[in-house]
């Protein structure tokens, strides 16, 4: 026969042990830590992560900025100018586009933000004295990614030009540089950050929201009966998700008010268009919320990968810091990001009034993620306890 | 074989139906080789230790976990392919309240309702809030209900699709006696009216009320039958020893559990169970004692319990 109390009753330690209790305390909740695998790994994950990001992805002195030139005239004079365009490593011209409708497209689907435009004459009048004007459009939307380069053009460019046989020597400058800020002539953040927000919230709230409801459901002991049940994982998911696409309308529409009545940002396109490619984009986040949901094993850990799956949303997508100034690994993390193409749309839509032909690459990349979020969403569920 | 013919004729009449089901969980057995029929109509009580694979069974009869071996049939199904079919007709309650704790009893009921497909939702979930006896407590949180009520919602809940086959995992854990008692006598109906009941438990009470009964112990299923003929086919000989007011019980036990002869002793109140698998041996051990006056010998009957202990002995020790 065994007996559970033992026949002679172990020694106590004097005294009331305060920092002996507090130790074991500390020792079990070290035990605990140790067990869980995804806090732990969030405990090294994070640091690293950010540090990276800022470290070597984030610039707030945007680079290689992508510039359309539209040149009336080709000659040494306007070569020389696109060279020390280029040289001031602000711009980088992608596109030579031929008409001011095609300047005008590029400029409202995002694809350049600036646009240099060199009237016809250019050079005779240099020549000639007459000081003729070079137009530089920039997309205002983002002030913090035009605004730097513009300040610095004038100066850098005559600097540039200084040097070259081409221009005649003088101190001033021999043509004018007339800049215009589209979109947001003012320069005001409000107008870039409230349609960011949207994003932002948009992605936090539904990531947050799906990433729980399954491992709540696992943790509360309710998904077991839930799957002897006759219902498949699809069913599951959708009547799990649609609920929060009605939420994330809810707050959209509460972040886009408010934008407007209180910060006068315009919404200049449409609104029907704007609600359809938001769709797309809560889908997409919750299915990835969905996703998470299916892999932690409880709420904190959920919760955890949600946080981890923020971050880089809100450093590489384009709503603290200007995507263009992003070193290029760093820009194919982004187009992975839903966040980084709804940012794109939800701005040209509010601020530029973009057409959907001009958002296409966009909703389809939107598309394409929300596509593949879901189908993991759904192979990772898994319908027995195996 | 077997589970072809289960298909089509034992449909009828036999309900489940399974052969050599083995599940492993990281290369260990969990279920062995298990093979059991289960006839419409009757309690099957599924009795084994923690740990000792019952939960596993059922879970595969209800297609929630897949045999790594074997094959078998419910409600006429097979178990591997068709357990949506299953799903469709088998009542499952779970070891752990599985109800939305945060819903009421009513939205609780309704959700199961429009998941099985019934037509008229809200009309199911009355009719069942009527017979549980529920009546005035429909707007209740689920969590907010004592854990008898817990119990009876939920067995309400797994029986409101009014399926063929209930899978109930250790019921009554943590519920008082009255309860209970009430939900046997409330299983007992549902069994006469055809309703197929499998229900594992620990309570040699609630095994003493079902039809027929299986032990299970470390994955393998040691024996079934009706409770007479499991007490019968342990040839086990008790004797119950008593003393006045139990005085030296416990040295007695400590005494008799190592001789040769004696496999169990165990306390009950003011007297000892004494068992061995041979009666002679048993017999030849006690003898000595039986000559003390302060004992008082019996010869009895073994219990249930007597015989699921001196099984269990027996699993563990072909088990290490």
């Amino acid at each position: 026969m065994t007996h559970l109390i033992p026949t002679q009753a172990p020694r106590r330690l004097p005294g009331d042990g305060f920092w002996r209790k507090t130790w074991a305390m500390l020792l079990k909740e070290f035990i605990q830590l140790r067990r869980d695998r995804v806090s732990f790994a969030m405990i090294i994950m994070i640091p690293l992560v950010q540090l990276m990001l800022f470290g070597y992805a984030i610039n707030t002195m945007p680079r290689d900025l992508p510039t359309a030139v539209l040149m009336q005239e080709r000659n040494d004079l306007t070569r020389s100018i696109l060279a020390a365009l280029e040289n001031t490593k602000f711009f980088k011209v992608t596109r030579l586009p031929r008409t001011e409708a095609e300047v005008d497209q590029l400029l409202a689907s995002g694809t350049v933000l600036f646009a240099v435009e060199i009237p016809a004459n250019f050079e005779r009048s240099v020549r000639r004295g007459d000081k003729p004007a070079m137009l530089i459009e920039a997309d205002a939307t983002d002030p913090v990614a035009s605004g730097t380069a513009l300040g610095a053009l004038g100066q850098v460019l005559q600097t540039a030009l200084s040097h070259d046989r081409d221009v005649p020597d003088s101190a001033a400058m021999p043509f004018e540089i007339r800049t215009h800020a589209r979109y947001n002539p003012a320069g005001v953040t409000q107008l870039n950050i409230v349609p960011g927000l949207v994003g932002t919230i948009l992605t936090m709230t539904m990531l947050i929201f799906t990433a729980l409801s399954v491992t709540r459901e696992i943790e509360r002991g309710t998904m077991e009966s839930l799957l002897a049940m006759p219902i498949s994982p699809v069913e599951i998911m959708l009547g799990k998700i649609v609920p929060y696409i009605l939420v994330g309308f809810v707050q959209a529409s509460l972040i886009i008010g408010i934008g407007v009545s209180l910060f006068g940002v315009p919404v200049v396109g449409n609104l029907g268009m704007l609600a359809a490619l938001s769709t797309l984009f809560i889908a997409a986040n919750l299915s990835i919320g969905y996703t998470f949901s299916t892999i932690a094993q409880n709420q904190l850990q959920a919760m955890q990968m949600s946080m981890m799956f923020f971050l880089p949303n809100i450093l590489l997508s384009g709503f603290m810091f200007p995507f263009a100034g992003m070193p290029v690994w760093a820009q194919y993390v982004g187009e992975a990001l839903p966040l980084t193409h709804y940012l794109r749309i939800v701005r040209s839509i509010m601020l530029k009034g973009a057409s959907l032909g001009d958002l296409r690459y966009d909703g389809f990349a939107l598309f394409v993620l929300m596509l593949i979020a879901m189908t993991i969403a759904v192979t990772r569920f898994r319908r027995t306890l195996d | 074989m077997n589970a072809q013919d289960g298909a089509q004729n034992g449909a009828q009449d036999i309900v489940i139906d399974v052969h050599h089901l083995t599940k492993k969980f990281d290369g260990k057995a969990v279920v062995r080789d298990l093979s059991m029929q289960v006839k419409r109509g009757t309690i099957y009580g599924f009795l084994g230790p923690n740990g000792s694979g019952k939960t596993t069974t059922i879970r595969m009869l209800c297609g929630l976990l897949t045999p790594d071996e074997g094959e078998g049939t419910c409600l006429g199904y097979d178990i591997r392919t068709e357990t949506d079919k299953i799903k469709r007709q088998v009542g499952y309650m779970t070891q752990r309240f599985s109800l939305y704790q945060d819903l009421s009893v009513r939205e609780n009921l309704e959700f199961i309702a429009r998941i099985y497909g019934i037509a008229n939702p809200a009309a199911a979930a009355r009719a069942a809030i009527e017979r549980l006896g529920l009546s005035g407590r429909e707007e209740q949180i689920a969590g907010e209900l004592s854990g008898g009520w817990k119990q009876r919602l939920a067995l309400g809940a797994c029986t409101l699709p009014s399926p063929q086959l209930l899978l109930l995992d250790e019921p009554t854990a943590g519920v008082d006696p009255k309860a209970r008692r009430e939900f046997w006598n409330e299983i007992h109906a549902l069994a006469a009216d055809g309703l197929t009941v499998l229900v594992s438990t620990h309570y040699m009470d609630e095994a003493e009320r079902c039809h027929e009964i299986a032990y299970i112990a470390y994955g393998d299923l040691l024996v079934h039958g009706s409770v007479e003929h499991v007490i019968a086919s342990a040839h086990l000989s008790t004797y119950v020893v008593s003393t006045a007011e139990g005085a030296g019980l416990s040295r007695l036990s400590d005494e008799l559990a190592g001789k040769p002869g004696v496999d169990m002793v165990a306390p009950f109140g003011t007297s000892l169970h004494v068992s061995g698998r041979d009666a002679a041996a048993l017999e030849a051990a006690i003898a000595p004692y039986r000559q003390r006056k302060d004992l008082d010998w019996k010869r009895s009957e073994p219990s249930l319990e007597d015989v699921f202990i001196d099984l269990m002995g027996k699993a563990r020790d072909n088990f290490q």
